[in-house]
């Protein structure tokens, strides 16, 4: 595996090679000195040109965890804005020597583009509405943790909740669910669907309540705001009262069941419930785990396949 | 000899030898003289000037492209009319309509005049500007079409935008009708593809990409169509890319209503599934549809629904084709690979090919009486000589356009432009441009 682009060509089988990695990069992270040298050497550049303080923070913390040097470069301080082009920032960066490129985009495809141009690897860190791969990979692990199911997800039904069609989180998500087993029902209204759901391995719903006592695992997409203006739905309060998550449908979940969340959480719209109050919510889990999953990610792409025990010097 | 004024012309007599006279009168083994820009002689074993051999070769009238998009002026990074004109040359074209979305745009006698004179200049093709149907192609108020059209501007059209605004398309529809002229219209209700990328269908969902739906070109369509048959004047459609509007203008016509139609060779060659490595040279609008949709485009050239092959031909520099998809500007070459496509693809007869290319859209564009004529004495010498059967693969590098942006890089395919002649003129012979 040279990048990691999208969830896809993964393949269950690389899944789940990288939540096994990931229970490894785990138990390092449990240490006192979490921290090994397994890429002691090696240049991880992540290159944001969207905002997103939570996956940054944990792509960096994860390549330090493995002792790889880290830049970072955000496009409110590059020349980006004096107008060099995407290809030629690309080639310059990579000139100083890059093992690897973490890219979060808001355009769909940037990362295609850029592993064109870079003989490094190339991490999708979030593109557009696309894909966010290493979201769907620490999702399944939370989901194999919090659930026990170290094997596969055969007999689990998980709902995604929400914007689907603007997100990336579950263009990566249903991917990945369904090659671990899952059976996977998307609850969104129509507008707030893909045009087309041809070839995606999914069940519809178009009422929360048709499956909140049913699933094994709730998957809360934020519901942006601007939506309101797009005509994709008449307001916020119609929204939480058809897809947000209420106390009262809370109290319909199964008593196994987890909620998640990638966050940002819009509170009292899809998220009309303290999250601290809900005994299946794994939200803080994911953001814990996101660095777990990053960590075995790096290392697959960038590691000798030898270097994981003993301590950083 | 004037050729809609190339500027050039020559006394100097050139044989066309060797090859099949092909045009709408039939095929036949011919020789074919050009002396003075007009066709002095057809027949056997003609003697005597300098020769070009056509064995194995078509021997045809010129080539007409109803779409070309020349940059100039504006955006001559991107192609100039000189550059424009040697791709058309090569690709086998003896006439261009020029797009007006130039900046500044066609609606002033000024510009439309200066693209004129700088196409005679390049002497390579004769270049036809359009004119636009709206001030600025902003919609909102007409621009002075009379007077374009007494310049002899044939086409008008607001291409790369439609014309929203039904009030405004009705009076211009009026206008034009009493000035011989014929609108083309470029089918999109904007607002139905606000930051729209590709088609919308399986394929953008899948890649996360906002979708311009074909309803919004068929709502358009079905618009103006209704607006042709108010009206009476004529519409041509341009770049027709979904099923349902190839059947709407099957439809019309059969109504006896005064419609054309084009459609472009990435519209029956390339489907949306080419976006999915997110390469924006694969961009393009109307975008890349479904494989129904390229199936009934080419039923609709088979049939006759569709009156002209018209290339598009949109070219941008690779710095632009390097940002990201949903930023890159739609557009891709196409005078260069035209013919070859529309051989290779469309399973038609050669002659229907031709017609496809030649006169029928010479009859679009106005220019009937000096380009795509048959190959007969008198007949003004604008002349295409391709190889049939040639195989050869696209290369960006070898193309004379100043651009690179061919989605058909590496693709192997059949047919070749050899000679191009104009107004007697040779301009390209053995594939080489002489000017």
């Amino acid at each position: 595996m040279k990048h990691l682009l999208s969830i896809d060509e993964v393949g269950t089988d690389g899944l789940r090679h990288l939540l096994d990695l990931s229970d490894h990069m785990a138990e390092i992270n449990r240490r006192p000195v979490p921290k090994v040298p397994a890429l002691r050497g090696k240049t991880v550049v992540s290159l944001f040109f969207e905002d997103s303080t939570r996956t940054r923070l944990s792509f960096e913390t994860a390549a330090k965890r493995l002792s790889a040097d880290t830049m970072t470069f955000s496009v409110s301080t590059s020349s980006v804005n004096k107008g060099e082009s995407l290809r030629d920032t690309i080639e310059t960066v990579a000139a100083m020597g890059v093992d690897a490129f973490v890219v979060r985009h808001m355009s769909s495809g940037v990362p295609w583009q850029i592993s064109r141009w870079t003989e490094a690897s190339v991490i999708n860190a979030g593109d557009g509405w696309h894909e966010h791969p290493t979201q769907a990979l620490l999702d399944c692990y939370t989901i194999r943790t919090a659930l026990n199911r170290p094997d596969g997800f055969e007999g689990l039904h998980i709902a995604i909740v929400g914007d689907i069609k603007h997100s990336r989180v579950a263009r990566s998500d249903v991917w990945a669910f369904v090659a671990l087993g899952a059976r996977v029902t998307l609850v969104a209204p129509e507008t707030l669907l893909p045009p087309s759901l041809d070839g995606w391995p999914v069940d519809v719903a178009h009422h929360i309540d048709d499956v909140v006592s049913k699933v094994d695992v709730l998957y809360m997409l934020r519901m942006q705001r601007e939506r309101i203006h797009e005509a994709l739905v008449p307001s916020l309060r119609e929204y939480t009262s058809r897809f947000g998550l209420t106390p009262d449908r809370a109290g319909r979940l199964r008593q196994h069941a987890i909620v998640m969340h990638p966050g940002p959480m819009n509170r009292g719209v899809e998220m009309a419930v303290d999250p601290s109050e809900l005994p299946g919510s794994v939200i803080a889990q994911q953001v814990t785990n996101g660095v777990s999953v990053r960590m075995a990610v790096l290392f697959q792409l960038l590691g000798s396949g030898s270097g994981l025990a003993g301590e950083a010097s | 000899m004037t050729n809609g004024g190339t500027g050039i012309a020559t006394a100097k007599s050139v044989v066309i030898k060797g090859g099949t006279v092909l045009d709408q009168r039939g095929e036949h083994r011919a020789d074919v003289r050009v002396e003075g820009g007009v066709v002095t002689e057809v027949g056997v074993a003609l003697r005597g000037g300098d020769t070009l051999d056509a064995g194995g070769c078509m021997v045809t009238p010129g080539f007409v492209d109803l779409h070309v998009h020349l940059r100039e002026p504006g955006r001559e990074e991107a192609e100039t009319i000189e550059t424009g004109s040697r791709a058309a040359a090569m690709g086998g074209f003896t006439a261009i309509v020029a797009m007006p979305n130039t900046e500044p745009p066609h609606d002033s006698l000024a510009v439309v005049q200066m693209v004129r004179r700088r196409g005679q200049e390049a002497g390579l093709c004769d270049v036809l500007p359009s004119g636009c149907i709206t001030m600025g192609r902003a919609g909102e108020t007409l621009a002075p079409m009379a007077e374009l059209a007494a310049a002899g501007v044939h086409i008008f059209t607001d291409d790369g935008t439609g014309v929203q605004d039904p009030l405004l398309m009705r009076r211009a529809l009026e206008y034009a009708k009493s000035l011989g002229i014929t609108l083309a219209q470029h089918c999109e209700v904007s607002r139905l593809t606000e930051g729209a990328v590709m088609h919308e269908g399986a394929c953008c969902s899948r890649l996360g990409v906002p979708g311009w739906p074909a309803v919004a070109e068929e709502l358009m369509v079905m618009r103006d169509i209704e607006l042709s048959r108010l009206t009476g004047a004529p519409v041509h459609f341009l770049h027709l890319s979904t099923a349902k509007s190839v059947d709407l203008v099957r439809t019309a016509k059969a109504d006896g209503l005064r419609v054309t139609a084009e459609a472009a060779p990435h519209h029956f060659t390339l489907t949306d599934e080419m976006l999915t490595g997110f390469d924006p040279i694969f961009k393009v609008n109307p975008p890349l549809r479904e494989r129904a949709d390229i199936d009934a485009v080419k039923r609709g050239l088979a049939d006759g629904t569709i009156d002209a092959i018209a290339t598009d031909h949109a070219p941008h520099p690779a710095e632009l084709k390097e940002m990201p998809l949903d930023q890159a500007p739609p557009g891709m070459l196409g005078l260069e690979t035209s013919l070859a496509l529309s051989i290779s693809e469309l399973g038609l007869e050669l002659r229907h090919v031709v017609a496809l290319l030649s006169w029928r859209p010479a009859a679009i564009a106005g220019v009937a009486d000096r380009h795509g004529r048959a190959i007969e004495v008198g007949a003004p010498a604008n002349i295409t000589v391709f190889d049939p059967d040639l195989a050869w693969t696209v290369s960006p590098a070898r193309l004379a356009s100043k651009s690179r942006n061919t989605p058909y890089a590496g693709r192997a395919v059949r047919g070749k432009v050899r000679h191009t002649v104009l107004c007697g003129v040779p301009v390209v012979i053995d594939g080489e441009a002489q000017r």
